[in-house]
């Protein structure tokens, strides 16, 4: 008895306890950092797409909403034709940008992307691609890796030395 | 004249009250519970109760096929009519009650009996198993709560000496019967819950084992008539509790003796809800030991007590 009267004060005592509600649309819940909300592209420190369409992300999704096509600048950067996620299929895993080479795709902590016509959930890449270096600031896939296009041979990039000539090591 | 404007106005009254406490007690639980409540519609969001009434009009009122359909349809009336009828005799204020009933409280007794054939024939008419089980449980908890109900009264009677409501609450000038009552006063408060099946007795309704229990089959306004009439029973017995045990309209002058009444309810009625907001529902076999082994002895030992200290005092 002593202690259903004990659990009744202390809901009363409830009352003046602070609300935990966000008053949502006016008041925003603070979002972490690494939320995984919507999905963008990233962009290198140069201003170039970080994406080389590997289709990493593409084979990675558990539900198939990514799809992209390669192809080839002519100075040898490769860069996806076309790129475009479905997010009424996206669960907003994260999968893809673990499997991202290049830090390319990323999610970030926006989740308010509701839409009247389930066709407007489908991003293609001028809505995906931001003008950002999101989580990795200073990272360029061609400046650290071994990849050879014009205006940097092999050997040329950060940490990286030339290629050995395997001839001139003959006797 | 001034008897049709009495009937009116406590009609009027008792309806939007037991609407608005649709509002009250979202806003009250959530408060409880640190949350908000409806808070968007209109000013607090008092407009939630318009917007439920509307949208209770508007569902499709459906009678299954395999119920019987007159008893279906006529049992959620009984409810509403039965704790209405109630009402009649109860003193709002010093000269505001519609009927000057010398059995006054054996009416309300009557009345309050009544509404158990709501459940029941509801459960019934329903032809679901759940429902029926939820009619079940309701019958038995009302008729056994309803026995030590009507016994923890006597014990009001003894000391004001008079079946009438009104004068019960004038033998109140002295002191409330709150006080030399307050073992009647509890026993009256449990069984008036029990009696309105709400939280933490609400056995016959159960959402977690009967799925809504007696009113699994109803829908639109027949499920509302059983929504308003258990709404319309949580101020009914709060202002019984406030006649019989808190001196009714009774209090300091600066107030006409309407608003102490409506006051005093509405304090009452902030109880149930808190006892919704914080009570577990007993089992139904510990709810009915409960009632005949600890409430009824105890009810029984009150009236006693009381008779013998009435009758030796005088």
């Amino acid at each position: 008895m002593f202690s259903l009267i004990r659990s009744m004060w202390l809901v009363f005592l409830h009352a003046f306890h602070k609300r935990d509600t966000y008053q949502y649309p006016e008041e925003k819940a603070p979002l972490p950092a690494r939320w995984r909300g919507r999905i963008v592209l990233t962009r290198d420190p140069d201003g170039g797409e970080r994406c080389v369409g590997c289709y990493l992300c593409a084979a990675a999704c558990p539900v198939d909403c990514i799809s992209l096509q390669a192809a080839e600048a002519p100075d040898g950067r490769r860069y996806p034709g076309f790129f475009r996620i479905n997010f009424s299929r996206c669960i907003f895993c994260g999968f893809c940008e673990e499997a991202c080479p290049t830090y390319a795709i990323q999610l970030i902590p926006d989740f308010e992307m509701a839409e009247y016509d389930r066709q407007n959930l489908v991003y293609e890449k001028d809505a995906l691609l931001i003008n950002s270096q999101g989580k990795y600031p200073g990272y360029n896939y061609y400046k650290v890796a071994g990849m050879s296009i014009s205006g940097k041979e092999k050997g040329e990039a950060a940490r990286e030395e030339p290629p050995v000539n395997v001839k001139s090591l003959l006797p | 004249m001034n008897y049709w404007w009495i009937i009116g106005g406590v009609l009027f009254v008792l309806l939007n009250t037991a609407a608005g406490l649709i509002w009250l007690e979202r806003r009250m639980l959530a408060l409880w519970q640190d949350r908000y409540g409806p808070n968007r519609a209109g000013p607090f969001g008092l407009f939630i109760v318009l917007a439920d009434t509307l949208k209770l009009f508007f569902k499709e009122d459906w009678i299954p096929p395999f119920a019987d359909k007159v008893v279906f349809v006529f049992a959620p009336a009984i409810v509403v009519a039965s704790v209405l009828m109630s009402f009649t005799v109860i003193p709002f204020g010093p000269n505001i009650m519609v009927a000057d009933l010398n059995i006054g409280l054996l009416f309300f007794l009557a009345m309050s009996s009544l509404g158990v054939y709501s459940i029941v024939l509801g459960g019934w008419a329903s032809n679901n198993k759940y429902a029926l089980l939820g009619a079940m449980r309701g019958a038995s908890q009302m008729i056994s709560y309803e026995v030590f109900m009507g016994m923890a009264l006597m014990g009001v009677v003894i000391l004001s000496g008079s079946f009438n409501l009104r004068e019960i609450v004038e033998a109140q000038r002295k002191i409330w019967f709150i006080v030399p009552q307050f073992l009647g006063f509890v026993i009256f408060l449990i069984a008036g819950i029990a009696e309105t099946h709400r939280l933490p007795f609400d056995i016959p309704e159960a959402e977690s084992e009967l799925v809504a229990g007696f009113h699994s089959e109803y829908s639109g306004m027949k499920f509302g008539m059983f929504f308003i009439g258990e709404y319309l029973g949580v101020t009914l017995i709060s202002a019984m509790l406030v006649t019989l045990y808190c001196g009714g309209w009774l209090g300091p002058d600066f107030l006409p003796g309407v608003v102490w009444f409506v006051l005093k309810t509405f304090v009452f009625i902030s109880l149930f809800i808190l006892l919704r907001a914080s009570m577990p529902r007993p089992r139904y076999d510990q709810l009915m030991e409960y009632g005949w082994k600890v409430l009824f002895p105890l009810s029984l030992l009150n009236l006693m007590a009381t008779a013998a200290i009435v009758l030796s005092l005088k």
